[in-house]
C-alpha cells in the first residue's frame, strides 16, 4: 500500500547574488535580474519523499511548484532527480500573490491531484524567508502539521501514523502524528541525491506544450490529467477550481508599502593606527566614557 | 475601555516559563497602543498558567485572556491555532504580535490562515503610519518591517484592510522594559471547547539545552569571523573577550570553519545583539552579519583589509592584522584599567 506524497517547491532567485537592479519601482522582485534556483530547503523535502517512497513501496511522488512558466526548469530538476509526476500551476492571476493566496493556490492543486498521505516543503525561501507557506496550506487543508523537520524517525503506514524530529531553539523535539500531515523539512537532514543521468536525457526536452505566446489568452488544460509521466502538466487557475478573488493580488491581504535599500549608516569612522600608542589612547578612551571596564 | 481593537500580544510560554520575546514584544505593544490610543492585551494559553499571567502584568499588560486545559502544558499547532484564532474573534484586535521563535513561526501562519488576514514573517521594527492607495488613505495602519532578500533591502509591509494586522518579531529586536508592580491588569479567564480529535500532535521526546552563551544580554561582544583563520587564533578572540570582561560572538563562517560553536554567531540567522561595545576582528560585515549586530552602541572593526565593508558602520577602524592588534589591545586594557 504506497503512499501518496506530495512535494511543494519553488524557484527562487539566488539572494546571495544580489546586482543592483533587483527590485522593480513597484516594490515586487526583478526575478529577470538574478539567476534563478531550486530553493535549497526544497530540495531537501524533495528529498524527504524520495526517501519515504524508498521505504514504502508503491509511493508516488508528485511535484507541484506555482510560478510564471520559467519555473518548469524546478520541475525538469525534480523529473531528474526522480519524481513521477509534476505540475506547473501557472496564470497571470496569480501574480504578486503574498503567502495567503499562495497557499490557496496550493491547497486548490494539492486538492486536485486528490488523495494525499504527506504534503512536504521546505521550511522556508530564501526569496522572502517567512517560513508561512507551509503551515497557511496545512490550515488551509484543515491537516496538522510538524515544521522543520530533519529526520523522520518512524512511519507506519498502516496504522497511519509518523514520528519526525523538528529542531526548536536549542535542541530538538520527536513529535508523533496520524497521516494526512503536512511536513515542512529544514535542511539539516536529508542530503539531496543528485539529478540522475539517465533520467536527465529522458526529461531533457520534457515541456509543458506552452509557448510564451498563447501564454496570455490561453489556458492549456491539456496536460491536466494525472495520466503523462514524461510530460509537465499545466494548471492554469480554471483547472484547480481556485476563487480568481482569493489568488493573485486580489486574494494577498499584505501589500509592500515601500522599499529601501540597505545603506551603510557611516557616522564618520575614526581610523586608529595599529600602534601600542595609538590603542592605548583609544582604550582609554572607552575606559574613560565606562563603555569598557 | 473595551478590549476592541487592542494590541494585543501571543504569549509564548511552555511549562510555565514564558519566552523572553514575548516580554520585549509587551514592550512594543505598550508603545504602539499608546500612539493609537487603545490598550494592551495579551493571551496566554497553557495548563495553569495563572501565577504567569500574574507576573506578566506588570509589565504593562491592560487585559490578560488565559485558556488553560491541561493539553496545552506544550505547544502543538492544532489545539493552540484554535484556541488562540477564538480569542482574537471575540476580543477583536487591530494588532497581533508574535514572537519569530520556532513556536510563534508555527501558529502565527495558521491563524493568518484561519482568519484569512495578513501577516509578515520575522519584523525587526513596528511603527504606525498612514498608508495610500489608489486615492484611498489608510490611517493609522502598522508598518511591518523587516530585511527581505537576504537582507539586502529592507521591506515596509502593510495590511490596511484585514484586521487584524499581523507580524512576528525577531527575539531581541525590541529592548524589554522593567515590570512596574503597581501597574494594574486584569486577568480574564476564557474557555474554549476542546475535543480529542483537536490534540492530534503528541510530543515523544524533547531535548533542549539552555544556550552556554548569553549573546543576548551581553553588553561587551567580541566577535570573530574567519579572517581569525584557526581554532589556535580563535584563542585570542577569547583573551580579549576575559580580559575586558565580553561575551565571544562570531560570524557565520568562522562557525561553519569549526572555529568556534554555533552557539556564538551574530547575525541574521544568528543572535541579534544591541551590545555597548562590539569587538568586530577579521570579520567582514556582510549585510547578514551586520543585520545582527549594527545596533551596537559602538563598534570597533579590526581588518587587514581597508575596504571591508565592516568599516562603514563602525566608529573606530583598525586596520591591521589581528593578531597584532588584539596583544595590544590586551595590554592597553591592562594598563589603563
Ligand atoms: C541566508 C544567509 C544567512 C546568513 N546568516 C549569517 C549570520 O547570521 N551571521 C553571519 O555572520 N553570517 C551569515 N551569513 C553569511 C554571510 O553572508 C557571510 O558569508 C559571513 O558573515 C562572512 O563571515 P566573515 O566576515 O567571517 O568572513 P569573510 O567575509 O570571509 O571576511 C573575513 C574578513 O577577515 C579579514 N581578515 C583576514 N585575515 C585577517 C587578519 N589576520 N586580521 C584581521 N582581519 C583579517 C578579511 O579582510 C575579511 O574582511 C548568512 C548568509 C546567508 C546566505
Amino acid at each position: 500500500m504506497g503512499l501518496n506524497l506530495i512535494v511543494l517547491v519553488k524557484q527562487v532567485p539566488d539572494t546571495q547574488n544580489i546586482s543592483g537592479n533587483a527590485m522593480k519601482e513597484d516594490g515586487t522582485v526583478n526575478r529577470a535580474a538574478l539567476p534563478a534556483i531550486f530553493n535549497p530547503e526544497d530540495l531537501h523535502a524533495l528529498e524527504a519523499a524520495f526517501t519515504i517512497r524508498d521505504s514504502v513501496p508503491g509511493s508516488k511522488v508528485h511535484v507541484l511548484t506555482m510560478g510564471p512558466p520559467s519555473a518548469v526548469q524546478v520541475l525538469k530538476d525534480s523529473l531528474y532527480r526522480g519524481a513521477d509526476f509534476v505540475a506547473l500551476i501557472s496564470d497571470r492571476r496569480f501574480a504578486a500573490a503574498d503567502t495567503l493566496a499562495t497557499s490557496y493556490a496550493l491547497k486548490c492543486a494539492i486538492e486536485k491531484i486528490g488523495s494525499y498521505d504527506i504534503v512536504l516543503c521546505g521550511t522556508q525561501a530564501i526569496d522572502g524567508d517567512t517560513a508561512q507557506v507551509g503551515p497557511q496550506t496545512a490550515e488551509k487543508l484543515g491537516i496538522n502539521q510538524i515544521t522543520c523537520i530533519s529526520q523522520i524517525v518512524e512511519l507506519d503506514p498502516e496504522k497511519r501514523s509518523i514520528t519526525a524530529r523538528r529542531s526548536i531553539e536549542g535542541g530538538y523535539e520527536k513529535v508523533k502524528t496520524g497521516l494526512p500531515v503536512l511536513l515542512t523539512v529544514n535542511g539539516e537532514g536529508f542530503p539531496p541525491r543528485p539529478p540522475s543521468a539517465i533520467r536527465m536525457m529522458t526529461y531533457k526536452n520534457a515541456t509543458t506544450e506552452m509557448s510564451s505566446a498563447d501564454y496570455d489568452e490561453t489556458y492549456l488544460t491539456s496536460g491536466a490529467e494525472l495520466k503523462s509521466e514524461n510530460t509537465i502538466a499545466l494548471w492554469d487557475i480554471n483547472a484547480i477550481n481556485a476563487d480568481p478573488e482569493s489568488c493573485g493580488l486580489s486574494g494577498s491581504p499584505t501589500k509592500v508599502r515601500n522599499i529601501d535599500m540597505v545603506v551603510l549608516k557611516s557616522e564618520g569612522i575614526r581610523m586608529i593606527e595599529n600602534t601600542e600608542e595609538a590603542i592605548g589612547d583609544m582604550v582609554h578612551e572607552l575606559v574613560a566614557d565606562h563603555t569598557l571596564g | 475601555m473595551t478590549t476592541k481593537n487592542s494590541v494585543m500580544v501571543f504569549i509564548q510560554q511552555d511549562d510555565g516559563k514564558v519566552a523572553e520575546v514575548s516580554i520585549e514584544l509587551i514592550g512594543k505593544a505598550r508603545e504602539l497602543a499608546k500612539q493609537l490610543n487603545v490598550q494592551v492585551t495579551a493571551v496566554l494559553v497553557g495548563n495553569r498558567v495563572q501565577k504567569v499571567a500574574e507576573e506578566l502584568i506588570p509589565y504593562g499588560v491592560n487585559r490578560l485572556f488565559t485558556v488553560e486545559h491541561k493539553g496545552l502544558a506544550h505547544y502543538t499547532p492544532v489545539p493552540y491555532t484554535k484556541v488562540v484564532t477564538q480569542i482574537i474573534k471575540k476580543h477583536a484586535p487591530q494588532i497581533v504580535l508574535y514572537g519569530a521563535t520556532t513556536t510563534g513561526r508555527d501558529i502565527a501562519p495558521r491563524i493568518a490562515s484561519a482568519l484569512r488576514v495578513g501577516l509578515t514573517a520575522d519584523c525587526t521594527d513596528l511603527q504606525i503610519g498612514d498608508y495610500t492607495s489608489r486615492g484611498q488613505t489608510f490611517q493609522n495602519v502598522l508598518y511591518q518591517i523587516r530585511p527581505a532578500f537576504g537582507g539586502n533591502i529592507i521591506a515596509t509591509i502593510v495590511s490596511p484592510e484585514r484586521k487584524p494586522q499581523m507580524a512576528t518579531v525577531r527575539e531581541g529586536v525590541m529592548k524589554m522594559d522593567q515590570p512596574d508592580a503597581s501597574f494594574k491588569g486584569e486577568i480574564i479567564q476564557e474557555s474554549v471547547e476542546l475535543s480529542p480529535e483537536d490534540f492530534p500532535s503528541e510530543i515523544i521526546e524533547r531535548v533542549q539545552q539552555e544556550k552556554s552563551v548569553n549573546l543576548k544580554g551581553a553588553q561587551v561582544i567580541v566577535a570573530g569571523g574567519i579572517g581569525v583563520g584557526s581554532r589556535e587564533n580563535f584563542e585570542l578572540v577569547h583573551q580579549l573577550a576575559h580580559a575586558i570582561g565580553g561575551t565571544v560572538g562570531a560570524s557565520r563562517a568562522a562557525v561553519d570553519a569549526g572555529l568556534v560553536s554555533k552557539d556564538h554567531q551574530v547575525g541574521q540567522t544568528g543572535t541579534t545583539v544591541r551590545p555597548r561595545l562590539y569587538i568586530a576582528c577579521g570579520i567582514s560585515g556582510s549585510v547578514q552579519h551586520r543585520a545582527g549586530m549594527d545596533e551596537s552602541a559602538r563598534i570597533i572593526a579590526i581588518n587587514t583589509d581597508p575596504e571591508a565593508p565592516i568599516f562603514q558602520i563602525a566608529n573606530f577602524g583598525i586596520v591591521g592584522d589581528l593578531k597584532e592588534v588584539i596583544p595590544r589591545f590586551i595590554k592597553a586594557f591592562r594598563a589603563k584599567a
